[in-house]
C-alpha cells in the first residue's frame, strides 16, 4: 500500500474531480424509473430502502473493514422505533425518521462497545447474537410490539404536511428517493472526513494506525454508531412506507443478504452499494417470478461467481477485464 | 425431580447433537482459519439421504444411515478439493460469502431433489420405546443419542491423542507453516479432517432429526447454532466444542422448559457474555 501525502489529504482529488456526478446520475435514474415503471413503485421503493441499509453496512465493512452479520439489529430497532413513535407520539414522518436514526445509533453504540473489541468469527457471532436477542425481545414485548403478529396500525401524516402517502406509493417513492440522496451526501462527507479516513486506515493496518496515535477502538465504535443510525433510518423508512413492522426485520437472512449485495456491487465505494442492491434485487425479483422454487440456485451461483472471479465486486469488473486483456 | 432429570437428559442429548455436528467445523476452522458457514449443509444432506433411502426406497435405518454418511463423505472430498481450496486463501469476508453461496446451492439442490417439506426420518421401532432404569424410565432415542455422542467424543480423543494422524493434525492446528516445513502434508491432513467432519455432521444430523427437524432450509436455520458452539468453545479445540455444545444444549433446553416465554434468548445472552469476556472462546488460544 502506498500511502503518499495525497491519500491522507482531507479532499482526495479523485472525489473532488468527479464532484457530485454519481449522486446526479442516481437521482436522474431514480426520477426516470418513476415515470418508466409507475406500477412498480412499491418494489422500487423497497430497492431504494435496501440501498440505504446496504450503505450503512458499507460504512462498517467497506470503509472500516469490520465484517459483521448483524446489521439487521439496527435496521429492526429503527423500524420499531419509527413505528411506535408513529402510533403513540406523532405521525410526522420526519420525526419518525429521526427516532429511527437515534434508536439505531443507540443500539449500535451500546453493542459496538462490546463488538468492536472482537475480531473474526467471534465478532460475526456476537453481531448475530445481538440481532437475535433483539428479535426475541421484540417477540416477547407483545403488548408493545404486537409480537409475532407484527406492529400494525401505523398511519403517517403527509410529508411536511404537504404530500399524503397514497395507495400506489407515489409520495412514498419520492420520499424514499430524497432520503436516499441525502444519506448518500451525508456519507460522502463522513467518508472524506478525518473519521472516515482513519476508518480506511484502520482497515489497511490497525497496528500502524495505533502506532501513529489513533484511538482505533473508539473510532470503530463511532463508525459503527453512525452506520447504526443510517441502518435505523432505513428501518424507519420501511416501517413508514409499508405501514407494518414484523419480527422479520431482525432476521439473520436480512443481514446476510445485505452483505451479499454489498460485495456484489463492490464494498468500499458508496455507489457499489447502489449497483449491488439494484442488480441483486432485480435478479431475485425476476428469478423468483420465473421459477419460485429454484431461484436460490441462481443466487448461490451468482455469489460464488462474484467471490471467485470478481472479488472487487461488479464495479471492479472493468478493471478485472482490462487486467485479463493486458495479461 | 423427575422433570429435572428429563430436562437434563434432553439437554445433554441436544448438546451431543450440537457437538457431533460442530466438532468437525471447529477443527477445520482451527486448522485452516477458514470461516465455513456451509457445514450444517452436510448434516442436512445426511438427513436428506436417510429420508430418501429409508422413507422413499424402504431401506432399513442402519444401512440407510451408513450409506447416507458414506455418500456425504464421498461428496465432501471433491468439494474440499474443488471449492474449498481456493477459499482458504481468501479474506474473511470472501470466505463468509463463498460459504453462504455454497449453503444456498445445497439448499436449492435438496429443494429440487426432495421438495421443501419436512423430511421425515424413519427410525427403528425399538428406538421409540423407553428404557426402565429401575427408578425411572427414559426415552430410548435420547439415550442412544447420548451414547453416540459420548462414543464420538471418546473416539475422537483416541484418534487425536493416540494415532499418527492425530499427532500431525495437532501439529498442523498449532502451527501450519512449521508443520508443513517438517514434512507434514497439511493439505492431505486437511482433506481427511474435512471429510471426517462432514461425516460426523451427517451422523449428527441423522441422529438429531427429532430435535432439529431436517428440511431444505436446515443449514440456514441452524447455521448460527453450530457456529456459536465453535466460537464459544474456541476454534480448533475439540474439548472446547464438547463443553460448549453440552453447556449450550443444557442451557437452551432448560430455558425452553422453565421459561418457555423467553425461547432462545438465554442461549444468545450467554453467548454474548462468554464472548465478551473471552473473545477467543472457552478453550481457544488468544490470537
Amino acid at each position: 500500500m502506498s500511502s503518499s501525502a495525497s491519500d491522507v489529504a482531507p479532499r482526495r482529488p479523485l472525489l473532488a474531480g468527479r464532484g457530485l456526478l454519481w449522486e446526479a446520475v442516481i437521482l436522474a435514474v431514480g426520477v426516470g424509473l418513476f415515470f418508466l415503471f409507475p406500477y412498480d413503485l412499491g418494489f422500487l421503493s423497497r430497492i431504494l430502502i435496501m440501498i440505504v441499509f446496504v450503505l450503512s453496512l458499507d460504512l462498517v465493512l467497506g470503509y472500516a473493514g469490520v465484517a459483521t452479520l448483524g446489521q439487521a439489529a439496527m435496521y429492526g430497532t429503527g423500524a420499531y422505533a419509527a413505528g411506535l413513535i408513529a402510533i403513540h407520539v406523532t405521525a410526522s414522518p420526519l420525526l419518525g425518521l429521526a427516532a429511527g436514526a437515534v434508536a439505531g445509533a443507540g443500539i449500535a453504540f451500546v453493542s459496538g462497545l462490546v463488538l468492536m473489541r472482537a475480531h473474526g468469527l467471534t465478532l460475526l457471532m456476537l453481531s448475530i447474537a445481538v440481532a437475535q436477542v433483539l428479535q426475541e425481545v421484540a417477540n416477547k414485548a407483545r403488548p408493545l410490539t404486537g409480537g409475532a403478529d407484527g406492529l400494525r396500525g401505523i398511519r403517517m401524516d403527509p410529508i411536511l404536511g404537504l404530500w399524503e402517502f397514497d395507495f400506489i406509493g407515489r409520495a412514498g417513492y419520492w420520499y424514499v428517493l430524497t432520503v436516499l440522496i441525502l444519506v448518500l451526501l451525508f456519507l460522502k462527507v463522513v467518508v472524506n472526513s478525518p473519521l472516515g479516513l482513519s476508518a480506511r486506515g484502520i482497515q489497511e493496518s490497525p497496528e500502524r494506525m495505533r502506532a501513529i496515535g489513533t484511538p482505533v477502538y473508539w473510532r470503530l465504535v463511532w463508525i459503527y454508531t453512525i452506520a447504526g443510525g443510517i441502518a435505523g433510518v432505513a428501518g424507519a423508512l420501511a416501517a413508514q412506507v409499508t405501514a407494518l413492522v414484523s419480527l422479520e426485520v431482525f432476521n439473520f437472512d436480512h443481514s446476510a443478504e445485505a452483505l451479499i449485495m454489498l460485495v456484489l456491487g463492490g464494498a468500499g465505494r458508496l455507489y457499489g452499494a447502489v449497483v449491488g442492491v439494484a442488480i441483486f434485487m432485480l435478479v431475485e425479483h425476476v428469478a423468483a417470478a420465473v421459477d419460485p422454487f429454484n431461484w436460490l440456485f441462481l443466487i448461490g451461483a451468482l455469489v460464488l461467481a462474484v467471490v471467485f472471479f470478481v472479488p472487487a465486486g461488479l464495479l471492479g469488473l472493468p478493471k478485472a477485464l482490462t487486467g485479463l486483456v493486458r495479461r | 425431580m423427575g422433570t429435572l432429570l428429563n430436562i437434563l437428559v434432553d439437554g445433554v442429548a441436544y448438546g451431543m447433537i450440537l457437538f457431533m455436528i460442530s466438532v468437525g467445523l471447529s477443527v477445520t476452522m482451527g486448522l485452516m482459519r477458514v470461516i465455513n458457514l456451509a457445514h450444517g449443509g452436510f448434516a442436512m444432506l445426511g438427513g436428506a439421504g436417510v429420508h430418501y433411502l429409508g422413507a422413499r426406497l424402504g431401506l432399513p435405518f442402519v444401512p440407510a444411515a451408513l450409506l447416507a454418511i458414506g455418500a456425504v463423505v464421498a461428496l465432501a472430498v471433491p468439494m474440499e478439493r474443488v471449492l474449498y481450496r481456493p477459499i482458504y486463501r481468501m479474506g474473511e469476508l470472501q470466505q463468509v460469502l463463498a460459504t453462504i453461496g455454497i449453503t444456498f446451492l445445497m439448499i436449492a439442490s435438496v429443494n429440487l431433489w426432495l421438495g421443501s417439506t419436512l423430511l421425515a426420518i424413519p427410525l427403528p421401532d425399538a428406538w421409540s420405546g423407553t428404557v426402565d432404569l429401575g427408578f425411572r424410565s427414559l426415552p430410548m432415542h435420547r439415550l442412544i443419542v447420548i451414547g453416540a455422542g459420548l462414543a464420538t467424543a471418546l473416539g475422537l480423543w483416541a484418534l487425536i491423542d493416540r494415532t499418527g494422524y492425530g499427532i500431525r493434525l495437532r501439529a498442523a492446528v498449532d502451527n501450519r507453516a512449521t508443520a508443513s516445513a517438517l514434512g507434514i502434508d497439511t493439505g492431505r491432513i486437511f482433506a481427511i479432517t474435512f471429510a471426517l467432519g462432514a461425516g460426523l455432521a451427517a451422523f449428527g444430523g441423522i441422529l438429531g432429526a427429532e430435535l432439529l427437524p431436517v428440511d431444505a432450509y436446515y443449514p440456514l436455520r441452524y447455521m448460527v447454532h453450530f457456529l456459536i458452539v465453535v466460537a464459544v468453545g474456541g476454534m480448533g479445540s475439540i474439548t472446547g466444542s464438547f463443553l460448549a455444545a453440552l453447556g449450550l444444549g443444557i442451557l437452551d433446553t432448560t430455558a425452553r422448559y422453565m421459561v418457555p416465554d423467553f425461547g432462545t434468548i438465554f442461549f444468545f445472552l450467554v453467548t454474548i457474555l462468554v464472548l465478551a469476556l473471552r473473545p477467543q472462546g472457552l478453550l481457544g488460544r488468544a490470537a
